[in-house]
């Protein structure tokens, strides 16, 4: 004790300590202390545990896929203030090696700030803090520090899953239990979840390079995984090679893929892909591993010296049966008839639902209800009765769109089409030409006046891009919840915004063919309610036609 | 309390009594780190298999494309590719090694290089320094090289080995106190927070003492005297360094003469008396795995037994007769017990 004291008196008046190193000193202890009360330590019973890191007020937390692979639908989860909390598998990314697991029993959780990872430099400080070697038996979380040794990282998959792509390199010590926890920068903000090492012949200890998965990542794939969905990765149907002059080229394409039908072909150069300008082949593998399947993303090519802008649809890396597999355990399997779930413990049993293509379809629900409530407040500005769209073309001439509980019906220049609401819609792809409009704006009437819940099998889909053509990957993405409706013999997705207003529909009346894709465009000002400015529809591609509805005909029949 | 304090404490005040930092003039470690990664290119050559990365890195040291590395088996190859920092992969002229240090310099066609500013002092210990390296391969292409940081631990002569033989090398090295020396980071650089090289990352190898891996950086001034010394036509080629220390011969193996490209290993004649002749290897078996790895050729097994360690044991796996028998030879003894002498043989 008097040694320790000697000491602490001999620099305080022996050592001149320049004021930088002390404010840097301080403004780290700062970030830690910022960090740390948002860190999870995850603790999974016999199939080990990891760490985890909260970013919602109401619990929920990101950790990897492989840190609750094998621990069933609960696992328990520690916060550095001492408590223990349940916690439920809300959704996974196999191949993304991401999960969410929510929280019990607060809603006034201490939350993570996340950062825009893309300005990540290397050089920059940052600090891991987590559970390694699952030593935070006293839910005491481990801090690590180090710097940023490299950005845009491709690692391969390990197996055919596990693929971390355009991830952040570290040098503060990654070591197992670290899996799943957080990267966070100088300023205490969050950047990455850590979750992978490079080991070799020293042991599975850290030797000076681990990854992290990325928050931009982790922010695109947010809305899937909190859909409870088993969230897939995305392709592009064809592969690309380093052309002998160094740019970056398709090799081989899929003639069943979408990019296929909309253009791309061998040896088109790869100039961009949502938004990230492509020079390597690692840095198209970084910016499609990013992206969740389904998104429909800018792609920009060149070909024979002429550069063309295409809009590509993002097929999944894995069949749903592959995805439901590579969850591992039994998550994809149906219940047993009458059985009961013996392996759901008690804390989660209410939040926990199992379902095919599902981690927990509990949460799919909560989210679609979500959603409702939001169209639910668009409804009461709306017609209660028939919904009647009158204006012109932009490319001349009138329409009249009347749609109604029992029937629909469209007047185009071209003629009329008119469909009955019960009517099987894959046999309606009309009017012709169309890929589907009518159906369409069918489903968005009854998606707003019935409500989600009502019609055919909805549900909560996740996010995607509120504006494909425009889309740009990064932390500024805009984002609109998604749902997914098979109803009537055709699967649509419809994009609604945080107002509760439908931005787009994609409707497919064939799993392999184009949908009828309609992109709405709302009055500025005008917080909820009333009728769009227009509706540009298309199908495969080619402009079927852009309606501008007048102002007046928004309401007919006023509620 | 300071009143209070003893007497002894004052030489320690006075010890003490430096300025610790003095960071506000220096480049950031951002800028640092992306100015020396323009010096250091990944280096492709032979290799691939486990244990034996076919990648290590290299520092430019004049804009007209000398590149300093360290000498290895990748460069064992009729092919090396350095590829730069912006992407640019140039296929390169192995000038010459140094096999003390276990060095070599490579050339390649290129001009106007971002060559790296050595400093012109020795660092000590306590120095903070960036390590920048083709760290497991990671960056490929124009990727940037992978950016450790650490300090000097230590600036001591060299104790080590690789395998089973003593490294050559046994001059002064910076000790470091993080992980640098991985797959792929040999011959990378280390550099101050100015961005001044210090040195270069060494050969993966293990301390004398202890057998841990070691951390470890050759200074500037042995890796310039290096490679003045292969200028000088100093440097001989690296094939023969390349010979095993340990061979087959001290088991008592005698393998068949190696005339073709990839010589099946099979035994020729077993020296009686010898560990071989007690495990029951017999002429005429053929060689296929040390350890349990498999070898494919006559090379190939004389390295995979030459890299076992004295004191570890040996075990091959042969096929005799259509059937695998595997045959436990023992501790590999010491290259200095030749137990059974050659002159025995008949």
């Amino acid at each position: 004790m008097a040694a320790v004291m000697m000491a602490a008196a001999t620099i305080a008046i022996g050592v001149e300590v320049d004021p930088v190193v002390l404010e840097a000193q301080q403004a780290r202890i700062e970030a830690i202390r910022r960090a740390t009360p948002a860190a999870v330590s995850i603790f999974a019973g016999e199939s080990g545990g990891g760490s985890g890191v909260l970013l919602t007020r109401d619990g929920f937390a990101a950790t990897n896929f492989h840190v609750v692979q094998s621990a069933g639908p609960a696992v328990t989860c520690g916060l550095a203030d001492g408590r223990l909390y349940d916690a439920v598998l809300v959704g996974i990314d196999p191949t993304g090696d991401l999960a969410v697991v929510r929280l019990l029993g607060r809603d006034d959780f201490p939350v993570a700030e996340m950062a825009d990872s893309d300005r990540v430099q290397v050089g920059d400080e940052c600090f891991a803090i987590g559970n390694p070697f699952l030593l935070g038996t006293d839910l005491q979380p481990s801090v690590s520090a180090g710097i940023v040794s490299g950005v845009h990282r491709y690692q391969f998959p390990a197996g055919t899953i596990l693929e971390y792509t355009d991830c952040i390199q570290v040098d503060a010590a990654i070591n197992p239990g670290n899996s799943g926890g957080g990267l966070f920068d100088a300023a205490g903000r969050l950047i990455g979840i850590n979750g992978r090492a490079s080991f070799e012949k020293r042991g599975r200890v850290n030797v000076g390079a681990g990854y992290a998965i990325s928050a931009n990542q982790v922010r695109n794939f947010l809305g899937g995984l909190r859909s409870g969905r088993l969230c897939d990765h995305a392709t592009l149907g064809a592969r690309v090679a380093t052309a002998v002059d160094g740019r970056v080229v398709v090799s081989d394409i899929l003639e069943s893929s979408d990019a296929w039908r909309r253009g791309l072909r061998y040896d088109d150069e790869i100039v961009s892909l949502a938004g990230r300008p492509v020079r390597t082949v690692n840095a198209f593998k970084n910016v499609l591993g990013i992206l969740p399947a389904g998104w429909q993303v800018p792609l920009v090519i060149r070909r024979d010296g002429r550069r063309q802008d295409l809009l590509v649809r993002l097929h999944g890396v894995h069949s749903p049966a592959k995805l439901a597999a590579l969850a591992g355990g039994d998550a994809g399997d149906e219940p047993r008839a009458g059985g009961d779930e013996p392996k759901v413990p008690a804390a989660v049993r209410e939040v926990y639902e199992r379902r095919a293509g599902f981690a927990n379809h509990h949460f799919n629900v909560v989210e679609r209800d979500r959603v409702a409530a939001g169209l639910a407040a668009v409804r009461d500005s709306l017609p209660d009765g028939p919904w009647v769209m009158e204006g012109r073309l932009a490319a001349g001439g009138e329409f009249r769109i009347e749609l109604s509980d029992a029937t629909a019906s469209i007047d185009l220049p071209t003629g009329t089409s008119t469909l009955a609401v019960d009517d099987e819609f894959d046999r309606q792809p009309l009017p012709p030409g169309s890929g589907g409009l009518l159906p369409a704006l069918v489903l968005w009437r009854r998606l707003v006046v019935e409500g989600p819940a009502a019609v055919g099998q909805t549900i909560f889909w996740g996010t995607a891009p509120r504006q494909p053509a425009t889309f740009a990957a990064g932390a500024s993405a805009d984002l609109v919840d998604v749902l997914e409706s098979a109803v009537a013999g055709v699967v649509a997705r419809c994009g609604v915004d945080a107002s509760g207003r439908v931005v787009w529909i994609d409707l497919w009346t064939s799993p392999d063919g184009d949908p009828c894709e309609l992109r709405l465009t709302w009055p500025v000002g005008d917080a909820a309610g009333g009728m769009p400015a227009s509706i540009d529809a298309s199908c495969g591609g080619e402009p079927f036609a852009t309606l501008l509805l007048d102002a007046a005909a928004a309401v007919e029949s006023p509620r | 309390m300071i009143a209070k304090m003893p007497l002894c404490a004052a030489a320690i005040v006075a010890l003490l009594a430096v300025r610790i930092g003095s960071a506000a003039d220096a480049p950031s470690p951002q800028l640092v780190a992306a100015t020396a990664a323009r010096s250091v290119v990944k280096i492709y050559g032979a290799g691939g298999v486990r244990g034996l990365e076919a990648y290590q890195s290299g520092i430019i040291l004049s804009p007209d494309g000398r590149i300093a590395t360290v000498m290895s088996t990748v460069l064992d190859s009729e092919g090396i590719d350095c590829v730069l920092d912006d992407g640019r992969r140039f296929e390169a002229t192995l000038v010459g090694v140094d096999l003390r240090r276990e060095l070599a310099v490579l050339s390649i066609d290129a001009t106007d290089l971002p060559a790296a500013v050595p400093a012109e002092e020795r660092a000590a210990a306590g120095t903070r320094v960036l390590a920048v390296s083709n760290l497991f391969g990671v960056a490929v292409g124009d990727e940037r090289a992978s950016v450790q940081r650490g300090v000097i631990a230590t600036v001591v002569p060299l104790e080590a080995r690789r395998g089973a033989a003593d490294a050559p090398y046994t001059g002064t090295v910076y000790v470091l106190d993080f992980t640098t020396n991985n797959p792929g980071s040999p011959g990378g650089a280390v550099v101050d927070s100015r961005g001044r090289l210090l040195g270069m990352i060494g050969k993966e190898l293990r301390s004398s003492a202890g057998g841990i891996w070691l951390n470890y950086a050759l200074p500037m001034d042995e890796v310039l005297a290096g490679c003045e010394a292969i200028a000088a036509g100093g440097g001989s080629p690296p094939l023969v360094a390349a010979a095993p220390p340990f061979d087959l011969g001290l088991l008592g193996i005698v393998l068949v003469p190696d005339l073709l490209d990839r010589t099946p290993p099979f035994v020729e004649a077993v020296l009686p008396g010898s560990a071989a002749t007690r495990a029951g290897l017999a002429s005429d078996d053929l060689l296929i795995a040390v350890g349990g790895r498999a070898v494919g050729s006559r090379t190939a097994a004389e390295r995979a037994v030459g890299a076992i360690p004295a004191g570890d044991p040996v075990q091959l796996s042969v096929i005799r007769d259509g059937t695998v028998v595997d045959c436990d030879l023992g501790p590999r003894p010491a290259a200095a017990e030749r137990s059974t002498p050659q002159e025995a043989a008949p």
